[in-house]
């Protein structure tokens, strides 16, 4: 199964990554050696086998319902590229 | 040709913890912006999310309150799409197993019963909020919201009209409130509505093209976003034109809905079990313990309402109409008995629900205290007060003038029934009405209520009123 | 001095031979000289570590230390400092300053270790080389033509250049032990859920796992009993008894049961790795150990499943570097979509690019079934092949890389040949099981080799004492490279 040139394109989109005609290119290549590589899963029968999305078999853990957290604006707003009234900033939002 | 329209229900409601369903900020309303989005909630380089049991058990409320079934293992899964008000790039959800499955809730639309079938519950964070006003052509993120509880209700697309959207919204609105998982507070944003509209000419088994409604923040709104879309559709498809599935905003000063632009790119949101929260799984214990904390749910009180109190369906419907309200009355009715209860009910209904509205408080502002409210019922049920008195005593409670016994005394209030001071009575309005004395004799019935209303009216209102029209009727029948 | 193991240098401290300030100036100073050849380290704040040295000195002087107190260690640049530029090796973050401590951070600093300051990395740990770093190149002391290894490079380079006794490091598919074995060092990647991930700048979150780099397997356990240990703050954390993973150092080992899959001694093993890691298993059945044949069927398949999973979890960890709230934004863009997209591409390198092209790929619509569920049946496949080998062994030896040390840029230009350095490590992360790299020989260009351990879950204890027990007998680990040794 290899990609094509619109599926590095649309992937390219969804991962919001910018890339010229060029790079597309080398990306396409590169994607499909190790597409390629993974090609070897296919063989195997898995039919009867669970996923695994963690290494280990455990239940989540639950918090109690506290708060625990104080005000951090001060601390965490001027790591912000743009900020103004105590909000980050971004290019207009259309709904 | 004749359509139908088919309606589905998603419902955002925010559970009310104190503390954010993965991290420990506080979720109270209202803060400086940005001053409740911890190191978690901006989503910072290397934070974890920890989920809150409190959010886990009031979907589990929910869901035991529905008939639902609770799956045993769910999951967590993350939703990926950028968007600025959504810190980490993805929105954590329940996707393939949610917490709640199936279940559903009855509903009245008019007088006609209704059930509305559920297909799941899930448990997912809020985003954050994205202001519109002009920050120089920027728009400004507040994520205080952000990492916010909801639980997403989901209905079957059941509903065939705005009216049974609305009724559906309104009970499940009720229900939430009455497990005390969500405030309600609509204006705030705690309990948000997506409508899915199709329409199809009636007698089609498919499903038309549906609209999806996206935050409906108000019944009314509801209603009318509906009634719009519905319309819009028709048109459409009268036209020879086809419906878009597309998502769509409603404008309530315009009265009408438009496509949203930002949501015109197809979502591909690359759902995938989040490998930073594991299985959510819940036992028969848990269970056992939920359950036993439930209250009585409003289906079961309606229920116990006729049938303990022996109150009208129309009755018990209006008194469970809120937990809260359902309390007053339990409360006011405490120790009373027979015909007192109706009483209770046509008192919560009529003077208290009044006075309520026109200030605009809840009921557990009540002035008037079910303890309150009983000892008035007391008084008319013993005789010592008419109907029409306790209205005013009523007044005067609610005015904060004191307990029911001390404003009758107060006032001279209480029901004359002597038969002497009557008899007293009724010979004077005979003495001093003689036309109508002999209208009344020459035939005219009508003559019999003026007299009655002149004793009233000499006793103050406080003439025993079936006393007064006995004694009347035997003095002017027999002259005795 | 600078050649003493932390066990040692403890000592020192102890006796007040040395003091905490004397030793971080020290290693800064050897930082100074040694590192603008090596490139290992990225951010110093001499202040901080003095500061931090002097405190070390009172508690010291106040008798309430332990054996790390005053030790000074290196953090590798995942790991956010309060106060520390963490930059992850990216553009990215070049400027961004952590706001809080990471809990293993939180954790060496109370047990009194001194941050020397932080190491170079393979961008966003992904890498197997140290080539992709913003921040360019690490090089590997042993031969400044040669690569240290990835993703903690900067690391592994700095403790075998001995610009200090120790760093921490991440272990994603083998980030620890790889460059561990190609820079002639000690390192350890403890069972997943054993060292809490809260801190550490996530690449994909069910393979990450914290680990101790340092010159012995002794000073691996030393660091290990501060690094690990529950924390609330992390769902994967495991709520497990404290335990000393010094104490079964000096058990015997005689009666070992040493597991050899023969798929570790496959086609594309270089003789001189193949020798070497003979070599030490001879000595191992010299001290008393048998050696079992196991079998790891699956493992070929271990470089596909996790080139599916991690960049996978990686696309959706990633998405947080947006421009928005910290980090790099793109100066100029004409909308907000543009912002984004010029910000990540401007942000991210080529690697790091790529493999959120890769992952976003296999979770989109109509390829997640076929390639990420496939990748985590497989998973369990590989898994299960480890525990039915532990059945019969109690550890399984075989090389850490494939390879010693190659030329900086013989692998760039294919990224297929860069993802079969990991063949031998990857498979331990997708498990989550605890695996360790120890010196073991050179090749003949004089280049380290490492032999691996990989142990049954929660086996640290048992692994350290194999390490221990065979440093010994050999001095491998005390060789050091000798440019660095005046």
């Amino acid at each position: 199964m290899a990609l094509t040139h619109d599926d590095v394109c649309r992937v390219a989109r969804l991962a919001r990554l910018r890339q010229d005609e060029a790079q597309a290119q080398s990306m396409l290549t590169e994607l499909n050696r190790i597409f390629a590589l993974m090609e070897q899963m296919q063989g195997v029968d898995t039919t009867l086998v669970e996923p695994m999305s963690h290494p280990r078999d455990v239940a989540q853990r639950l918090r109690a319902d506290r708060v625990t957290e104080s005000d951090r604006r001060e601390q965490l707003l001027p790591l912000a590229p743009k900020s103004e009234n105590g909000l980050y900033l971004v290019p207009k939002v259309i709904e | 040709m004749n359509w139908e329209t088919v309606i589905g229900l998603e419902v955002h409601v925010q559970l009310s913890t104190h503390s954010k369903i993965f991290s420990g900020a506080s979720t109270a309303f209202g803060a400086e912006p940005n001053a409740q989005a911890c190191d978690i909630d901006v989503a910072l380089p290397g934070v974890l999310p920890v989920l809150n049991a409190a959010a886990v058990d009031k979907a589990v409320r929910l869901g035991l309150a529905v008939g639902a079934t609770i799956n045993p293992r769910s999951i967590f899964a993350r939703k990926n799409y950028f968007y600025p008000d959504l810190p980490k790039g993805y929105q954590i959800s329940q996707y393939e197993i949610p917490v709640v499955q199936g279940g559903s809730i009855d509903i009245l639309v008019g007088e006609q019963p209704k059930t509305v079938q559920l297909t799941r519950a899930h448990l997912e964070e809020d985003a954050g909020k994205s202001l519109h006003e002009d920050f120089h052509g920027m728009t400004g993120i507040d994520l205080n919201r952000a990492g916010t509880p909801l639980l997403e209700i989901v209905s079957e697309p059941d509903m065939r009209g705005a009216a049974e959207a609305v009724a559906y919204g309104k009970a499940l609105h009720a229900l939430v409130r009455w497990l005390d998982i969500c405030d309600g507070n609509m204006q705030e944003g705690s309990f948000r509505m997506d409508a899915n509209v199709s329409v199809r000419p009636a007698g089609v088994a498919t499903l038309g093209t549906r609209c999806e409604i996206k935050n409906l923040n108000s019944f009314r709104f509801l209603e009318r976003a509906i009634d719009y879309e519905v319309r819009r559709q028709i048109e459409v498809l009268t036209d020879g034109g086809t419906i878009r599935q597309e998502t769509r905003l409603y404008d309530p000063d315009r009265d009408e809905t438009r496509a949203m632009r930002s949501k015109e790119d197809a979502h591909d949101y690359r759902y995938f079990p989040d490998p930073d929260l594991l299985p959510l799984e819940i036992d028969e214990a848990y269970l056992a313990q939920v359950r036993s904390s439930m209250p009585e749910l409003p289906a079961q009180k309606r229920e116990r309402f006729t049938s303990e109190f022996g109150l009208s369906v129309y009755d018990a419907n209006l008194l469970t109409g809120s937990r809260e309200m359902a309390d007053y009355f339990e409360q006011a009715a405490a120790g009373l008995g027979g015909q007192a209860f109706k009483l209770v009910a046509n008192w919560i209904g009529g003077a208290l629900s009044a006075r309520l509205n026109d200030e605009g408080i809840e009921i557990t502002a009540s002035k008037v205290s079910p303890v309150a409210l009983r000892a008035l019922v007391e008084r008319i049920v013993d005789g010592t007060i008419s109907g029409k008195i306790a209205r005013d005593v009523f007044d005067a409670m609610w005015s904060g003038e004191g307990q029911v016994d001390e404003i009758i005394e107060r006032r001279g209030l209480r029901q004359i029934s002597d038969s002497g001071a009557l008899d007293k009575l009724v010979d004077e309005v005979i003495a001093s009405n003689g036309s109508q004395v002999a209208d009344y004799r020459s035939g005219k019935a009508k003559a019999f209520n003026a007299l009655v209303g002149q004793v009233m009216k000499a006793s103050k209102g406080k003439a025993n009123p079936q006393q007064v029209n006995d004694i009347l009727r035997r003095k002017l029948d027999t002259g005795v | 001095m600078f050649q003493l193991s932390i066990a040692d240098l403890s000592q020192c401290l102890a006796r007040r031979e040395c003091s905490s300030v004397e030793l971080a100036r020290l290693f800064l100073e050897r930082i100074r000289t040694l590192n603008p050849g090596l490139n290992a380290v990225i951010t110093l704040d001499e202040e901080r570590t003095l500061a931090a040295a002097a405190a070390a000195d009172r508690r010291i002087a106040a008798g309430e230390s332990g054996p790390l107190t005053g030790i000074p260690i290196l953090h590798k640049d995942i790991f956010l400092a309060k106060g520390w530029r963490t930059t992850c090796g990216s553009r990215m973050l070049e400027n961004f300053i952590a706001p809080y401590d990471a809990h293993v951070v939180e954790k060496l600093d109370a047990a009194g270790m001194v941050n020397l300051g932080k190491t170079n990395m393979d961008e966003f740990a992904m890498g197997s080389s140290n080539e992709t770093s913003w921040f360019g190149p690490v090089r590997n002391p042993w031969r400044l033509s040669a690569v240290p290894g990835g993703s903690s490079g900067g690391s592994a380079s700095a403790v075998a250049a001995r610009l200090a006794p120790c760093a921490t490091g991440t272990d994603t598919g083998g980030s620890i032990r790889q460059p561990a074995a190609l820079t002639g060092i000690c390192g350890l990647k403890p069972t997943y859920g054993v060292a809490s991930r809260y801190g550490m700048i996530a690449f994909a979150s069910s393979l990450d796992q914290a680990g101790p780099m340092a010159k012995t397997a002794q000073d691996l356990a030393l660091m290990l009993n501060a690094m690990a240990g529950f924390d609330a703050r992390d769902s994967t954390s495991l709520e497990r008894e404290p335990e000393d993973y010094t104490r079964e150092l000096t058990r015997p080992i005689k009666g070992l049961r040493i597991g050899l899959p023969k798929e570790f001694f496959a086609e594309g093993v270089q003789p001189a790795v193949t020798k070497a890691v003979e070599a030490a298993i001879a000595q191992y059945r010299a001290l008393g150990a048998e050696i079992v044949e196991v079998s790891l069927p699956n493992m070929g398949l271990s470089i596909p499943v996790y080139y599916v999973l991690a960049p996978a979890e990686a696309s959706s960890n990633l998405a947080r570097f947006d421009g928005v709230r910290y980090g790099h934004r793109a100066a100029e863009y004409t909308d907000l979509t543009d912002m984004y997209e010029r910000t990540r591409a401007e942000g991210f390198g080529a690697e790091v690019r790529r493999r959120i092209m890769i992952g976003t790929y296999v979770l989109s619509h109509g390829y997640y079934d076929a390639y990420y569920i496939k990748a985590q049946r497989v998973r369990r496949l590989i898994a299960a092949d480890f525990a039915a080998a532990f059945e019969r062994c109690d550890v399984i030896m075989g090389p850490t890389s494939p390879t010693t040390a190659f030329e900086l840029g013989s692998r760039t230009d294919d990224p297929v040949q860069m993802y079969l350095c990991d063949i031998y490590t990857i498979a331990v992360n997708l498990a989550g099981l605890p695996g360790l790299s120890i010196p073991a020989g050179f090749d003949a260009a004089g280049l380290p080799v490492g032999l691996q351990l990989i142990g049954d879950y929660f086996s640290e204890a048992r692994l350290l004492n194999v390490a221990h027990q065979f440093q010994l007998a050999s001095d491998w680990h005390v060789t050091m490279p000798s440019s660095f040794a005046a």
